[in-house]
């Protein structure tokens, strides 16, 4: 594929897709969380301006609208509710170490070539454009599940949850020009009520745990010693971040 | 047609209800009513169904056959029996002071939205529909599990969300590589998702897209149809949740995911003509089938004990419809509802149960036959038909599915009837000590309605018994629709 025989379209899309899943590495690295957020919004801003690429050149009207809502929701409002969230409990000073930084950059790359591999098998009915596209969204979904996997604060849990909404939607937008108007809809409904629901949880992690630290989210386990665990528990409860991230600073 | 309306309707018409008016002492009874509607048309459509045939709306919008009728009368009849159940439950808890109204009334609009978000996976016929009803089916449900708001039921109310979402998140890529795969197929715009346009051009479809579609759809729903090793949200969620929320789960949101998992199946099996999509789902089947049995013997909570008894039966019928002949598909939509009606009979004694002895610890809990014989009963008898005793329902499936793989796969026998027994211990070894036995001092009974459990176990014992005709003759319809020829 020589990319300067593309129309200026298919360009556009590929760059946009190779952005997207820069953002979703910056994410992964990310130590701190306001900065996680940023880039967050800022991957919601290049999907906005994606759908509108895709609603110029097809001019499907219809994909004005996923755009506004992807910009209302994705860069503004949940952005915003995280970024809130986050001041309210002071945790823009904590820095969280993330153990080893270089396994899990290089898991994330794995990953990549991982969604390319998978994926590999429709290029022969397709255009090698499109197995970029999707093959990026692919691993921005994997990228987004990596990201909670080793972070342990709750609000990047919600970052990854959302990042893969994104790389969805960009498959969506990328391979398909975007899926039924209602189907869209129901998506971001969805996506709007999950955001909703995160926040009413923030507040009863809160309350109950008194830290957003999932970590300390560990009761419920298969095997009994329920006591033992308690009491464990209460300990790590009484002084929630301080001694861990010591440790592993 | 308008019997299909009335079914999304009505629930619509509850959530609004019970949100706006707040919680008042006759909220339970009103929620009975609206379910008992509820039931009333979908009985119309499955009259209509059986005179008609298939109904499509004339906007497409809207697909009711053999298949999903009788779930979706299903849905509606234990919807309506644990309602029944969950007035007086709800009530004894608020008395204990577990819960204030204001939960209550989250409660009651939430189990409508359930309601609506099951029957609109069953009854729609756009796949993306099907999975934003799905993902709707969560959102409603996840803040009843953390309904106590204690500090175990959040972190259950988190994973399930968290879990359940990221897992979900795997079947929209799948619709999604299912509608680029239509897409390719020319001009079909925005019909290229509706179920019954892509059954019809199943033939047609890229193969080699849908494979990998196939395995994302399996994986997203097969996480909410607590498929081994995605089943680790449902355990903690049914044990932290309300025991109404657990009864629906357990046996409505489990056989509505494995439903979207079949659907997409027949399209996938009609693309590929090779037997990969079944023999993924055999694999998970197993799997979940023995995990879930073995994981039974290490339960120490009774809500988690019939949990994993859950996942142990998703896993064996996901197995029979990957086997995916008549007579396993025939066992499978049996199972599906014998299933549904013995899980829920069993969480709403367990309920009772759980109140009776003050604890959900099944160590704890002694002598149900001796304090409050119709509960300890119930748990037996509902016991004994979940593990597939004779004359019961659940042998009956059981049978049939053994049937089958020694028909297909003979050496699968094997590990099949090994699980059932493995199933049977690790239920009877803690079953036992609860229902005999002396009592423990200060045990008083409990206000208890057990109409529901006698009703769901006395149509299982029928269902062992004698399949009646009509029903007979639609599961043979909807095996039909699904494995291409009648078992009989």
């Amino acid at each position: 594929m020589n990319i300067e025989l593309q129309d200026i379209y298919t360009q556009a899309i590929l760059s946009m897709a190779a952005l997207v899943g820069l953002t979703s590495f910056l994410m992964l690295g990310q130590s701190r969380l306001l900065r996680l957020i940023f880039v967050f919004a800022f991957q919601g801003l290049l999907l906005t301006m994606t759908t509108m690429v895709a609603a110029y050149s097809t001019d499907n009207q219809h994909l004005y609208i996923s755009a506004v809502l992807t910009l209302a929701l994705k860069v503004v409002f949940i952005p915003w509710m995280l970024r809130r969230e986050v001041l309210k409990m002071n945790l823009h000073r904590d820095i969280q170490a993330l153990s080893n930084q270089t396994t899990l950059m290089l898991g994330g790359a794995s990953l990549m070539v991982f969604s390319y591999y998978v994926l590999h098998p429709i290029v022969q009915t397709t255009s090698p454009v499109m197995l970029n596209a999707l093959a990026v969204s692919l691993s921005v979904v994997l990228l987004g599940m990596l990201l909670m996997i080793s972070h342990r604060q709750a609000i990047a849990h919600v970052v990854g949850f959302m990042s893969i909404e994104n790389g969805l939607f960009f498959a969506a937008i990328v391979a398909t020009n975007g899926m039924p108007m209602v189907v869209e809809l129901g998506v971001a409904f969805d996506v709007l009520v999950a955001a909703v629901l995160f926040g009413i949880f923030f507040f009863h992690i809160r309350t109950s745990i008194d830290s957003l630290d999932v970590d300390l989210l560990n009761r419920l386990h298969e095997v009994d010693e329920q006591g033992a665990r308690h009491d464990k528990n209460r300990s790590a409860v009484i002084n929630p971040h301080t001694a861990d991230y010591e440790v592993n600073r | 047609m308008i019997a299909a309306y009335l079914v999304l309707v009505i629930p619509f018409l509850g959530i609004i209800l019970f949100a706006l008016s707040g919680h008042k002492t006759d909220t339970g009874r009103i929620n009975i009513r609206l379910n008992a509607v509820t039931l009333l048309a979908t009985l119309w459509l499955a009259v209509n169904v059986l005179d008609a045939g298939t109904l499509l709306s004339a906007n497409k919008a809207i697909l009711v056959d053999s298949f999903n009728v009788y779930l979706i009368v299903l849905t509606a009849f234990v919807g309506l029996t644990t309602s029944i159940f969950s007035s007086p439950y709800m009530a004894h808890e608020k008395e204990l002071g577990k819960l204030t109204d204001q939960r209550l009334k989250l409660y009651y609009s939430m189990y409508q939205g359930f309601m609506l978000a099951m029957y609109l996976v069953l009854t729609t016929n756009n796949m993306g529909v099907m999975w934003v009803a799905m993902e709707g089916a969560t959102l409603a449900t996840v803040l009843l599990v953390s309904l106590y708001r204690t500090p175990e039921s959040i972190e259950a109310a988190w994973k399930y969300f968290i879990l359940c979402g990221v897992g979900i998140a795997q079947a929209l890529f799948g619709t999604i590589l299912l509608y680029y795969a239509a897409a390719q197929l020319g001009d079909i715009g925005d019909d290229a998702l509706l179920w019954s346009v892509l059954y019809q051009q199943a033939a047609n479809l890229n193969p080699e897209i849908l494979k990998i579609a196939f395995v994302f759809l399996l994986i997203g729903y097969g996480t909410k149809i607590g498929l081994v090793p995605l089943h680790n949200w449902l355990p903690d969620a049914h044990s932290e949740g309300p025991t109404p929320m657990s009864a629906i789960l357990s046996g409505l949101l489990l056989n509505d995911a494995l439903y979207a998992v079949v659907r997409n199946k027949m399209l996938v099996d009609g693309a590929t003509h090779s037997p990969i999509a079944g023999h993924l789902m055999m694999g998970f089947g197993l799997l979940s089938f023995l995990v879930g049995a073995l994981f039974l013997h290490r339960q120490k909570d009774i809500k988690r004990l019939f949990s994993y008894s859950s996942i142990e039966h998703m896993g064996l019928m996901t197995f029979a419809f990957g086997i995916g002949g008549p007579m396993a598909t025939f066992a499978a939509l049996l199972h599906m509802t014998v299933h549904s009606l013995t899980k829920s009979a069993i969480f709403v004694t367990v309920g009772h149960a759980a109140q009776v002895a003050g604890t959900q610890n099944m160590s704890k809990i002694r002598g149900l036959i001796k304090t409050q014989p119709r509960i300890g009963w119930g748990l037996l008898i509902g016991t004994i038909a979940i593990a597939g005793f004779p004359p019961f329902g659940v042998f009956t499936s059981e049978f049939l599915v053994l049937l089958a793989t020694m028909h297909s796969y003979p050496w699968l026998t094997l590990p099949l009837l090994l699980g059932i027994g493995i199933a049977f211990a690790g239920l009877f070894r803690h079953i036992q000590p609860m229902v005999y036995g002396d009592k423990p001092e200060g045990q008083m009974p409990v206000k208890a309605n057990l109409l529901p459990v006698m009703i769901h176990l006395g149509l299982v014992l029928w269902l062992g018994l004698a399949i009646p005709g009509f029903l007979a003759n639609w599961f043979s319809q909807a095996t039909l629709l699904i494995s291409g020829s009648t078992p009989l």
